[in-house]
């Protein structure tokens, strides 16, 4: 193992590789690309949430000035992967046969993509589209939760297979609960969520050649999108080439590839064009996905000096009529604390709406509001603090799956986090602490997510000028991958970061998964050390041959660029770079390597965790929330880009803030339409909303997991910020606020 | 978004002729709100009638009052030395508008003609009656959470979303117009109307007439004056419930007061009972809570927005104390 390699080096904060490029705007986004004879369309939506087209007057848009095409299902072209019974072509967890877009007159949600309007430009493709007219056989339509809930279904998946994360769970007694000494129950509410990142989704589509088809597109997986479009218009992978190079902020709604992007493909082939495609704002609430509305009971058993006896934990969550998403909503609540008893019940309910995908901290975020809130509900019933009354309840290895942690260090967040959140100025008793007239209170809520890792590979040369180029086809949806790959470039090689390049975001580079599901560093990362190593070998050998007799038994480790020179275990150079490549006539040597999870994977239980401590003020009598301070507590691994990932935490705590103050999109449901749809009336928080934002990593390796020792970050930044802040208005008024977002209004 | 000409008017005169000659024509001023309405289609005039090249940005002292054009930018008003010190509520109102971004294209003229934020006027897949007379009113029986609690009727129970207009109704303004008859002054409490039978109208402006400016007359509140505004967010939000609260005190008895609110009826709600039953009384706690009951009479909530009637009067009393300097 590396363990030296860490002992020897600390990863220094670094600015990131691409900063200046993104702040002077020569990074470019997928709707960047000016290819010539460019045509632009625009989508018209559904203006029903379940029935049928009954007619396309599409006459007035064609004659509109620059209209080179009006497409629907009446006149698109045959897809060639529109299977009638197809299933999806690569998302596991959305189940189910994804909308086929113009392929029928079927309306299956409101404001589904119906009608692309293409044109010379777009302006003129959005007055076509304003000229388009639709007419409608309506049907009865269902879009209301909990209206609906009876309907509610176990998950196919979980019905073939019993182990499933989704199928029903039972750990202990049945009936637990029931002869518990105290018994706490209640219902929570999530409201549907939608990622907005700043991005909007966009794509232009290039049919390079009849069979061979290159986008640009906003995805989080390059290789994913090549295989999906690869298979739905029946051309070789190869063909397809997917660029993503930099992605505005995506928060999960890149993890599948939508209508839209099908859309723009079409329209590229019918117009003989390269055709450029960006939602609207608005489009992005109905068209890319959203965290789905969610509507959660749970039932705590303990015993009165505070030790868990059982939980029963069940939810339903929204999910579209034709693919069934289900996220991890429950998993924590059958691992986080040492209950002997636990029931999971995880429920969907298709409804007349379009598919949810996983947002940031998918499902984990969600259960956790119900969970870290009715830890607190309990703590504070049975007049016990609600940290004493966790770490009563703390588990030394995984009751889920009776394994032990590969590493688990949240001791060392409660008490850091306790110490900077000033914790010990909070009153047991809710509406005690004053600041002036505004109520003082402290909460805090844990998170969890699983310490993912899939294959990854990287190719890396280096030339004899010592620069260091990389490339892999992971994207960088913000986090500053870049960054964090030339870290751990830099650290196994001693090469300064500025002579480290790392290339990302095509399709035509190495293999790597999606960025998601907190995988990036974990997997990437890995690769990024096995090539470093492969390289440092190559080096090795080629000294040792030409008779540099210390460097024949010598490891890679062992190995380290000072400068231009290649030192040996501290020892002085032996030889530099310049000397090598020459002796040995070269240009540069290269090297490609994947890495993979090992069979530690079996062994142990491997998660991130977080703590989040948040202090807020509410006003007594207006209702106004202010969040004053927010710590932040990750047991993430190693942190090998203290910069990003800090600013990943902050990111991860604002996105918290949205979640449990202000975010909330509103459907009517008479019309199943959502009416809060742009930035305007759907709230994500703003400066004056967040405040100083402290983080703390425990920077602990966990090698078990990954040779990085990373364990993942970016979900864990927001699981358990929106119960911290629920709890601290609970301590600061003693009002229990159980559906989200905490809105003024629901404090008067 | 439809085709439409665009025309720069180089006179007051100019603009009115442009709008008197076609039935069709729109003033615009900054944009930040009609081009938004435009993209949306909610609205779709053929022409525009650009008024950005006429004189009006002047923020003037005239005999007794202060002049303020119509299109000084809102940030230029609310960072303006004369009115902070004069009058301090509107500064504080305007601050509390939108984003600075949009406060520096936002004039004062477009910040008075805005219209509604109400959801179902925005999507015209939704029925709304001040969109599309006779379509229904959406909001009615559907999200009206930011709704209005008084001055409603069965055809519209909109709010007018101005935070600017609620001050200028508590500081007794004027808007100075002209049209193709000449100029006219209309009292601020008259520009805006109430939805009644006719929910498509707004306000009392004819189609073709120009806000050339607003006058406050001098007065003696700018010691005791707050504009409190309760929103769904810390900043760049519209209110909930919002009030201007404007306070001459003498010794501890208050000799004139001006209350108005804002987020809870189709015009800037100016609350004259009220302010009588603050006069010759002490400014207390007491007092201003006894005055919010009186403000909130006749209120009338519906489904989603009963909160109002609880968080109105608690939002007058913390202006008020706030206003009074008790907090
Ligand atoms: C995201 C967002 C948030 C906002 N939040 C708030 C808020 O919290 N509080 C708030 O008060 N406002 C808010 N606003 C609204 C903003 O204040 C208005 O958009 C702005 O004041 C309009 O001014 P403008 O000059 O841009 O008007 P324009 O958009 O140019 O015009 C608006 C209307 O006024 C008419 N008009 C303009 N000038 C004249 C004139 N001189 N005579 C006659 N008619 C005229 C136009 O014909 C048009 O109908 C927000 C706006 C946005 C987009
Ligand atoms: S409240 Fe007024 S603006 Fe809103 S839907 Fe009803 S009629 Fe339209």
């Amino acid at each position: 193992m590396n363990e030296a390699f860490f002992d020897k080096k600390e990863y220094k904060p670094l600015d990131r590789v691409d900063g200046r490029l993104k702040v002077t705007g020569a990074a470019k986004y997928s709707a960047e690309y000016p290819l010539p004879n460019m045509a632009f369309a625009v989508l018209v939506g559904s203006r029903i949430a379940k029935g049928t087209i009954k007619s396309i007057d599409s006459k007035a848009a064609e004659r509109a000035p620059g209209v080179l095409a009006v497409i629907s299902h009446l006149n698109a072209i045959k897809v060639p992967g529109y299977q009638p019974k197809g299933e999806h072509p690569s998302e596991p967890s959305t189940n189910g046969q994804p909308l086929r877009v113009f392929f029928d007159n079927k309306i299956v949600s409101n404001d589904q993509p119906i009608v692309a309007v293409v044109a010379t430009s777009l302006e003129k493709a959005q007055y076509g589209a304003s000229l388009v007219k639709i007419q409608y056989i309506k049907e009865q339509h269902k879009t209301d939760l909990e209206a609906n809930a009876g309907d509610a279904k176990l998950a196919a998946a979980a019905k073939k297979n019993p182990k499933s994360p989704t199928a029903d769970y039972d750990r202990g007694q049945k009936d637990a609960f029931e002869s518990a000494p105290v018994k706490f129950e209640a219902e929570y509410v999530l409201p549907t969520e939608v990622h907005n990142p700043m991005e909007l989704q966009s794509i232009i589509a290039h049919w390079e050649a009849d069979n061979k088809l290159t986008v640009y597109d906003k995805v989080q997986g390059t290789k994913m999108t090549q295989k999906n479009f690869a298979k739905e218009w029946d051309i070789p992978e190869e063909n397809v080439k997917c660029i993503a190079t930099f992605v505005g902020g995506a928060f999960g709604n890149g993890l599948h590839n939508w209508p839209h992007e099908t859309a723009a493909i079409i329209a590229a082939k019918q117009v003989k064009r390269p055709v450029k495609l960006v939602l609207t704002r608005e489009q992005m609430f109905t068209m890319v996905g959203y965290r789905p509305r969610t509507w959660q009971k749970i039932q705590v058993g303990a015993t009165r000096d505070g030790k868990l006896v059982a939980i029963n934990h069940q939810s339903i969550g929204q999910t579209s009529s034709y693919e069934e998403f289900t996220e991890s909503t429950l998993m924590q609540t059958r691992m986080m604390y040492a209950s002997p008893s636990v029931s999971t019940r995880y429920r969907i309910l298709p409804l007349n709406v379009a598919t949810p995908i996983w947002m940031r901290g998918p499902g984990e975020a969600t259960g956790a509001f119900a969970l870290e809130s009715a830890m607190d509900e309990v703590a504070h019933a049975i007049g016990m603090d609600p940290i004493d009354f966790r770490l009563a309840n703390y588990t030394e290895s995984d009751p889920d799956k009776n394994m032990p942690w590969s590493t688990k260090y949240m001791r060392e967040c409660y008490e850091e986090g306790k110490k900077r959140i000033g914790w010990k100025n909070r009153k047991l008793k809710p509406g005690e602490v004053r600041d002036g007239e505004w109520l003082v209170g402290y909460g805090m809520g844990t998170g969890t997510f699983g310490a993912n890792r899939g294959p990854a590979t990287v190719h890396a040369e280096l030339d004899k000028e010592g620069n260091l180029v990389m490339h892999c086809a992971i994207t960088d949806i913000g986090p500053g991958t870049g960054t964090a790959m030339v870290q751990i470039a830099s650290n196994t090689t001693g090469i300064s970061t500025d002579k480290i390049t790392f290339h990302l975001g095509s399709s035509e580079f190495p293999n790597a998964g999606l960025q998601g599901g907190s995988s990036t560093v974990n997997s990437v990362g890995p690769a990024v050390l096995a090539a470093c190593n492969a390289l440092k070998e190559q080096l090795i050998t080629m000294a040792a041959a030409k008779g540099n007799s210390a460097f024949t038994s010598a490891k890679p480790d062992d190995l380290m660029f000072n400068k231009s020179e290649l030192q040996l275990g501290g020892k002085s150079a032996k030889t530099t770079l310049a000397d090598l490549f020459k002796q040995n006539n070269l240009e540069k040597i290269e090297t490609t390597n994947e890495s993979k999870p090992d069979e530690n994977r079996n062994k142990y239980s491997m998660n991130a965790f977080s703590m989040h401590f948040a202090m807020v003020h509410v006003h007594p009598f207006t209702g106004q929330v202010r969040v004053k301070k927010i710590v932040c507590c990750a047991d993430a691994g190693t942190i090998v880009s203290p910069k990003t990932a800090e600013s990943q935490m902050i990111g991860g705590a604002t996105g918290g803030i949205g979640m449990a103050l202000t975010e909330d999109a509103v459907m009517d449901h008479r019309f199943g339409r959502y009416v809060t749809k742009d930035l305007g009336d759907y709230h994500v928080p703003v400066h004056a909303d967040v405040p100083d934002i402290d983080v703390y990593f425990v920077n602990k390796p966990d090698l078990l997991a990954d040779p990085v020792g990373s364990k993942g970050l970016g979900e864990i930044a927001i699981i358990g910020v929106a119960p911290a802040i629920a709890n601290a208005v609970f301590n600061a008024t003693g009002k229990r606020v159980r559906e989200l977002p905490i809105t003024p209004d629901k404090l008067i | 978004m439809i085709q439409f000409q665009y025309e720069r008017a180089s006179t007051a005169k100019a603009a009115v002729n442009a709008l008197t000659n076609n039935a069709n024509a729109k003033i615009i001023a900054g944009g930040t709100n009609l081009v938004d309405l435009m993209k949306r289609n909610v609205m779709a005039p053929t022409k525009l009638v650009d008024i950005n090249a006429l004189p009006l940005r002047e923020i003037r002292q005239q005999d007794g009052k202060i002049s303020i054009g119509a299109m000084a930018l809102n940030s230029q008003v609310a960072d303006d030395k004369l009115i902070i010190e004069k009058h301090p509520l509107l500064s504080q109102a305007l601050n509390a508008g939108a984003s600075a971004q949009i406060r520096n294209m936002a004039s004062v003229g477009g910040n008075m003609m805005q219209r509604t934020r109400c959801h179902y006027f925005y999507d015209t897949a939704l029925p709304c009656n001040k969109r599309e007379p006779g379509s229904g009113c959406g909001a009615m029986e559907g999200m009206n959470r930011m709704h209005a609690v008084f001055g409603t009727s069965e055809k519209c129970i909109a709010v007018h979303p101005s935070d600017m207009c609620i001050a200028l109704v508590a500081l007794d303004a004027t808007v100075l117009v002209t049209g193709p008859k000449g100029d006219r002054r209309i009292p601020f409490e008259e520009l805006h109307r109430l939805p009644g039978n006719q929910p498509e109208k707004d306000n009392n402006l004819q189609k073709d007439e120009l806000i050339i400016s607003v006058e406050i007359p001098d007065n003696s509140f700018s010691k005791n004056s707050h504009y409190m505004k309760i929103r769904d967010r810390a900043s760049y939000a519209f209110a909930l419930v919002s009030v201007a609260a404007a306070l001459n005190i003498e010794g501890k008895v208050i000799k004139e007061a001006r209350l108005a609110m804002g987020g809870v009826a189709h015009k800037p709600w100016r609350l004259k009972e009220a302010e009588k039953a603050l006069v010759g009384k002490p400014a207390t706690e007491e007092t201003f809570r006894q005055a919010a009951e009186i403000a909130m009479q006749g209120a009338k909530a519906y489904k989603h927005n009963a909160f109002k009637l609880k968080l109105g009067p608690n939002v007058i009393v913390e202006a008020l104390k706030n206003a009074a300097g008790l907090v």
